[in-house]
């Protein structure tokens, strides 16, 4: 809690108070939302809201059918099968690419610098929708439109922002002079980039890689513009589920999900506080 | 360079050093840029070259149009009979391969009513031989309808059949051309209206992240280290969380017989349910929530930097709190209200998924409209042209936002 100073009169402690309690609300606002999804999944019967016997706590109107319901249903398990294996494959193209193209940037020496990085990380200002209008277009003509691979090329476009962001937030202060000790001492290139660079900025790459997984993970238009039937994705078979007929196997799945972003939430914290630990130890 | 200790030589060995570097960092950055010119540059550009590039026509007739070109289409002759007789001729074939009807719309989107007139014309074409087409096929419209004497059908022809045409620009700006070729406003604003409501609903969705981020942000950057980071995970973990997710549990709470409506009638404080879902409402309170982490970030991490001392230091030399918070507090958050302010403004105003799936007719933005017309009614170069009118107003957004922040200096998470 904040401490108030001595000499604030009461109405300056009051007017204190009902800021923490607007942030508290404001905090409330941003959490129940997601967490009223959570019990609604266990409902017995199929509606989107509580019945009267949840809220009696009868263990009868409770049940686990949508979950069951998920693994009956060979849609969703492509779903789940497809999400995962192109946010992998995108995220492996993103992350090679973002943490290269980044180490490159931040020499001082890099010409160019300013406008090249503000085209690399457009494909995360630009709407989705611009971008998925276009390359249905585009890679329609390149005979991709409606495959993994066309799917794929595009969640790794999107997600190298965030890696090239995160790479170059973890360079930040990295001592060139280390490399040219390596080269110099013998070492090759290819060694020292694994040896010398790696280590340093291994925590940016993870995050950055977290990232690029998590926006082909969660993304729907471009999937809804250049995937067929065979590409569905989690996001892509809730969106239709939302629009046509909504049923609780959907709050199932989404409940999933979140426990898969307190995952990720974890992770990334674990990672914050490990570069941080490094950078005050080469400090 | 010159530095007098350093022979010619070793100016020279500096020098190719430094090429050498530049030559090094670029061809590190070469892989991803030519990556992101097929994957996404490509794409946008042929979005872009869509929006009026338009072959249809010319790929329906394209004889009737090479024909047509030595016809001139501002005198008031009618283009010679071989001209006729040849799209006669198309026309049948058309017809016969089922596309008589595609050619109808088009010509219908550069003269209104013409439509019926090529569909009946077509049927009837379709009953005579090729060969008698070729000589009386001029003869053959002209009894089957008078209004192939007109002149404004031609034109509409011809100019249906350019492969390039800022039409659809004309329309996307709710323009359109008049009969005697001046550029004159709609009668009915469709795109305007909706670019004009999708800033709205943007700015509504900043402001209300601003005003109820900032209270938030600033009891993160001034309470204790260990309840900040704890708290912070409730900022973080919407962050993650899929946006469809987001999107089903405010579906969940604002139904009909949703969350929100059966608790306020448990406690009677409504009798009849309010109708929350698909609208502006909606997508406003939606998104309000889903972007909040946007702007909460960068503020917490300004207000983080701001040293409490300023602002003691003013109540000390006798400023009353709220004048001392106007004048000294709030002016050094700026930086994190502009980060965030744009950021939060330049995501929504380009939002779909979710006015899609709360927002109903009224809770649309334009991007509800792109997609209508990249899906439903198939007018690919009025959604492309709608789409480059938005990229240009996100690229303007963008050059601010890297001006008044810089691009380099986003953070995340």
């Amino acid at each position: 809690m904040v401490q108030f100073p001595r000499y604030f009169t009461l109405w300056q402690k009051l007017g204190l108070t009902g800021v923490k309690l607007t942030a508290w609300l404001v905090l409330l606002f941003l959490m129940a939302p997601i967490l009223v999804i959570i019990p609604l999944s266990f409902n017995a019967e199929p509606y989107f809201t509580f019945t009267q016997g949840m809220l009696a706590l009868d263990p009868e109107a409770y049940s686990l059918k949508w979950y069951q319901e998920i693994l009956a249903d060979d849609k969703w398990l492509l779903a789940i099968k497809n999400s995962f294996y192109i946010g992998f494959m995108a995220t492996i193209i993103a992350t090679v690419l973002g943490t290269t193209a980044a180490i490159g940037l931040t020499r001082a020496d890099m010409p160019f610098q300013r406008m090249i990085m503000a085209l690399l990380l457009s494909p995360m200002i630009v709407p989705v929708i611009i971008t998925a209008a276009g390359m249905f277009f585009f890679y329609s003509q390149l005979d991709i439109a409606g495959s993994y691979i066309g799917v794929i090329l595009a969640h790794a476009a999107l997600g190298t922002p965030f890696v090239v962001i995160t790479v170059n937030a973890a360079l930040a202060g990295f001592d060139y002079s280390l490399v040219r000790a390596s080269l110099g001492m013998g070492a090759r290139p290819v060694y020292t980039f694994f040896k010398v660079i790696m280590p340093l900025i291994r925590p940016g790459v993870i995050s950055g890689a977290l990232f690029a997984f998590v926006t082909s993970f969660d993304e729907v238009i471009v999937v809804l513009f250049l995937a067929g039937p065979e590409q569905r994705t989690i996001p892509r078979q809730m969106f239709s589920g939302l629009r046509e007929e909504i049923n609780p196997t959907i709050l199932a799945v989404a409940t999933l999900l979140v426990i898969l972003s307190g995952l990720l939430l974890f992770t990334m914290e674990y990672l914050r506080a490990r570069s941080e630990k490094m950078r005050s130890g080469t400090a | 360079m010159s530095n007098p200790e350093l022979t010619p030589d070793e100016i020279k060995q500096a020098d190719r050093n430094r090429r050498r570097s530049k030559l090094l960092a670029t061809l590190f950055v070469v892989p991803l840029l030519v990556f992101i010119f097929v994957t996404f540059v490509a794409p946008i550009g042929t979005m872009l070259y869509r929006s009026f590039y338009h072959p249809t026509v010319s790929e329906l007739i394209p004889n009737t149009l090479e024909a047509l070109d030595d016809w001139s289409e501002d005198g008031s002759e009618l283009p010679p009979n071989p001209t006729l007789n040849i799209f006669a001729v198309e026309l049948k074939s058309l017809f016969e391969e089922r596309l008589s009807g595609k050619l109808a719309e088009e010509i219908n989107r550069a003269l209104p009513g013409s439509s019926s007139l090529i569909k009946s014309t077509a049927r009837l074409v379709s009953r005579a031989d090729t060969a008698e087409l070729e000589t009386g096929g001029a003869a053959l419209l002209f009894d089957s309808n008078s209004k192939w004497q007109q002149i404004e059908l031609w034109q509409a022809i011809k100019k249906a059949g350019s492969v390039f045409t800022a039409d659809y620009y004309l329309t996307a700006l709710d323009l359109e051309r008049s009969p005697s070729g001046e550029i004159v406003q709609r009668g009915t604003q469709i795109y305007l209206d909706l670019y004009w409501k999708s800033l709205k609903i943007a700015f509504y969705i900043t402001l209300l992240t601003a005003l109820i981020g900032f209270p938030l942000a600033w009891y993160l950057a001034n309470a204790p280290t260990r309840i900040a980071n704890t708290l912070m995970i409730f900022v973080l973990l919407p962050f993650w969380t899929s946006l469809l997710v987001r999107t089903t549990s405010w579906i969940a709470l604002l139904q009909t017989n949703g969350v929100v409506n059966s608790t306020l009638q448990t406690l009677h404080i409504i009798s009849e349910p309010l109708e929350m879902m698909y609208t502006q409402f909606a997508t406003v309170i939606a998104m309000t929530h889903i972007l909040l982490p946007f702007m909460i970030l960068p503020l917490y991490s300004v207000m983080k930097g701001i040293d409490p001392s300023y602002f003691r230091a003013a109540l000390s030399l006798g400023a009353k709190p709220i004048p001392a918070f106007i004048r000294i507090y709030l002016p050094m958050t700026v930086p994190g209200f502009s980060a965030g302010a744009l950021l939060v403004f330049i995501i929504s105003i380009g939002y779909y998924i979710t006015p899609a799936l709360v927002g109903g007719t009224e809770g649309q933005m334009i991007s509800n409209l792109i997609a209508f017309h990249m899906q439903s009614s198939n007018n690919w170069e009025l959604a492309a042209a709608l789409g480059s009118l938005l990229l240009l107003l996100i690229t303007l957004l963008y050059w601010l936002y890297d001006r008044l922040v810089g691009i380099s200096n986003l953070k995340l998470g």
